[in-house]
């Protein structure tokens, strides 16, 4: 019976194909599905709560108390600013075209982009929802190159910072890798398997993390003053935010309501969860003391690592990269920060950059083709980790050298770096003008 | 006159709230503080830095009683606030030379 039905079903196929073209044409054209239009919705609004209040309070906790305004503030300004940039020329220039290296004008404003516009990368929702989806990510992505320079970037500089980076550094990378340019696997090309951001995101913003710390210089007493976090309670409830936003993150990748998008937040809760055990018990092991900072940051690093691999990996492979993922950003974070003695203040590069270039990796690795079509490694396709290699290679290099440029060019126009006298009494009263108790 | 300054460990404050309660003594200001004495600091980990924490929280009572009290609300204290670790605090004595009530104008022991 079976195999009767596939003889017959081709020429059902062929008959009605020549019978009835314009029909066919119909069926292929885009339509707007409710239920995926409705999942992505929601997958923006959890991916914006990950900047304001997630990464806000994540961020702000570890900060010390003076300060803690003067962090926030950093994170509202990439949102609000971040946003309209992203409206007015981000998108167009990463989503639109297939140049290698960057997209066209034809967005620009969002001109064109009626009620019936549809993306041809999310053939199922409106291309306005798709549009707002990306800005979530652009957003944020700025936000955390924050972390590495807290606690003494002017404020003016990093508004610069916010405007360029965005333009100059992400607008290009999410090109590359999704919006259709030379890192963008396509129909007879390979490319890398990054699936909601690992070369976008996270190790874009772990490397230009670590330059601006290298720039800006060390804080004031470092290594010789107490520079404890002012409220560690504020960080976990960031990062529950975080956590939970993280299924938007990744989930919302799959642009749609479906398995894939099940699949991606099994795996990333998992490795969120694998990876706070595992810097916990590390933690416990080596220093005698199961801190609550080293359990929000090893499901920060699980978070960051899995993101690249969700939507390619099957659910007990998501436990293994947690576990790598805590262990290596335990690493960076403990070891090799003292080792370089760099003051990337909190930890970008550790947590964001080693754990983005490790699950970019690691997706290369594990890659299942029968969650996302594509194999890793261990399913016999070795040269996709050889992609997956080359994209880090482009990302980290193009990511630190125009960072380094741009804050150059900004130390031309503004002071990077507070006054020594304002680092000392710290920067919400003297940059903003408020302290968070009067 | 005396002043009473007790520096006690902060969850040692109640039993010293009720053991001066019991011997009559109607009022009292604490206040929230960090010192080190012979306790030394400790030191915290966050990630990767260590840092030592020298001043560690401990509470301050001030309390006011007349003179021919003063022997018993000073044992009180010792007694209440003692768990024989280091870091149990100290107290100290001081002469008032002068007392006034705000609200009646009553001085000196009429005040306490």
């Amino acid at each position: 019976m079976r195999k009767t039905l596939h003889l017959v079903a081709p020429l059902v196929v062929l008959t009605s194909a020549s019978l009835a073209t314009p029909a066919l044409a119909e069926a292929a054209a885009p339509k707007v599905d409710s239920g995926d239009t409705a999942w992505m919705i929601a997958a923006t609004g959890f991916v914006l709560m990950m900047s304001i209040p997630g990464l806000a309070l994540f961020y702000a906790g570890m900060v010390r108390k003076k300060n803690v305004l003067a962090t926030m503030a950093q994170t509202v300004v990439c949102v609000g600013l971040g946003s309209v940039l992203w409206f007015a020329i981000g998108y167009t220039l990463a989503f639109t075209g297939e140049g290698a290296l960057i997209g066209t004008l034809e967005r620009l404003f969002l001109a064109g982009m009626g009620m019936d516009a549809i993306h041809p990368a999310a053939k199922t929702i409106p291309e306005a929802v798709f549009m707002i989806y990306q800005m979530t990510f652009a957003v944020i992505t700025v936000a955390l190159v924050a972390g590495s320079v807290a606690d003494r970037m002017r404020f003016s500089a990093f508004v610069w910072f916010c405007v360029l980076w965005l333009l100059i550094v992400y607008v290009p990378i999410a090109h590359w890798v999704w919006g259709g340019g030379w890192l963008t696997p396509g129909d007879n090309k390979p490319g890398i398997l990054d699936f909601a951001g690992g070369t976008v995101v996270h190790l874009n913003a772990g490397v230009a993390g670590l330059v601006a710390a290298l720039v800006l210089g060390s804080r004031r007493g470092y290594g010789t003053e107490n520079l404890a976090p002012y409220d560690l309670s504020m960080a976990v409830i960031g990062t529950g935010l975080l956590w939970v936003g993280w299924f938007g993150f990744n989930g919302g990748s799959a642009l749609g309501a479906n398995s894939r998008a099940g699949f991606a937040i099994v795996a990333t809760h998992l490795a969120a969860s694998t990876g706070a055990m595992t810097w916990m018990f590390l933690e416990w092991w080596s220093r005698g003391k199961p801190s609550v900072l080293g359990m929000i940051s090893g499901a920060v690093a699980g978070l960051g690592t899995i993101t690249p691999a969700s939507g390619f990996v099957l659910p007990w492979q998501g436990v293994i990269i947690g576990f790598i993922a805590g262990a290596f950003c335990f690493w960076a974070c403990t070891k090799l920060k003292l080792m370089c003695k760099y003051d990337d203040s909190l930890d970008v590069f550790g947590v964001h950059g080693v754990g983005g270039a490790t699950g970019v990796l690691l997706t290369g690795v594990f890659a299942a083709a029968a969650v996302g079509e594509t194999a890793g490694l261990l399913e016999g396709n070795g040269k996709q980790l050889l992609y997956q290699l080359y994209g880090i290679i482009a990302v980290t290099l193009w990511s630190g050298v125009a960072t380094f440029v741009i804050l150059k060019v900004i130390n031309l126009m503004v002071p990077l770096r507070v006054t020594d006298e304002t680092e000392r009494s710290g920067l919400d009263i003297a940059l903003h003008g408020e302290s968070i108790h009067s | 006159m005396k002043l009473v300054i007790a520096i006690i460990k902060p969850f040692k404050l109640e039993d010293v709230r009720d053991a001066l309660t019991g011997l009559g003594i109607s009022g009292m200001t604490v206040s929230e503080v960090k010192g080190y004495g012979r306790q030394k600091g400790h030191t915290e980990i966050y990630r990767g830095a260590e840092y030592a924490v020298n001043f560690l929280p401990k509470m301050k009572i001030e309390v006011a009683v007349p003179s021919d009290r003063i022997d018993k609300v000073v044992d009180a204290i010792a007694a209440a606030a003692k768990t024989g670790q280091i870091g149990d605090g100290k107290i100290f004595v001081t002469d008032i030379s002068h007392a006034i009530r705000i609200r009646t104008g009553e001085t000196d022991t009429d005040a306490l």
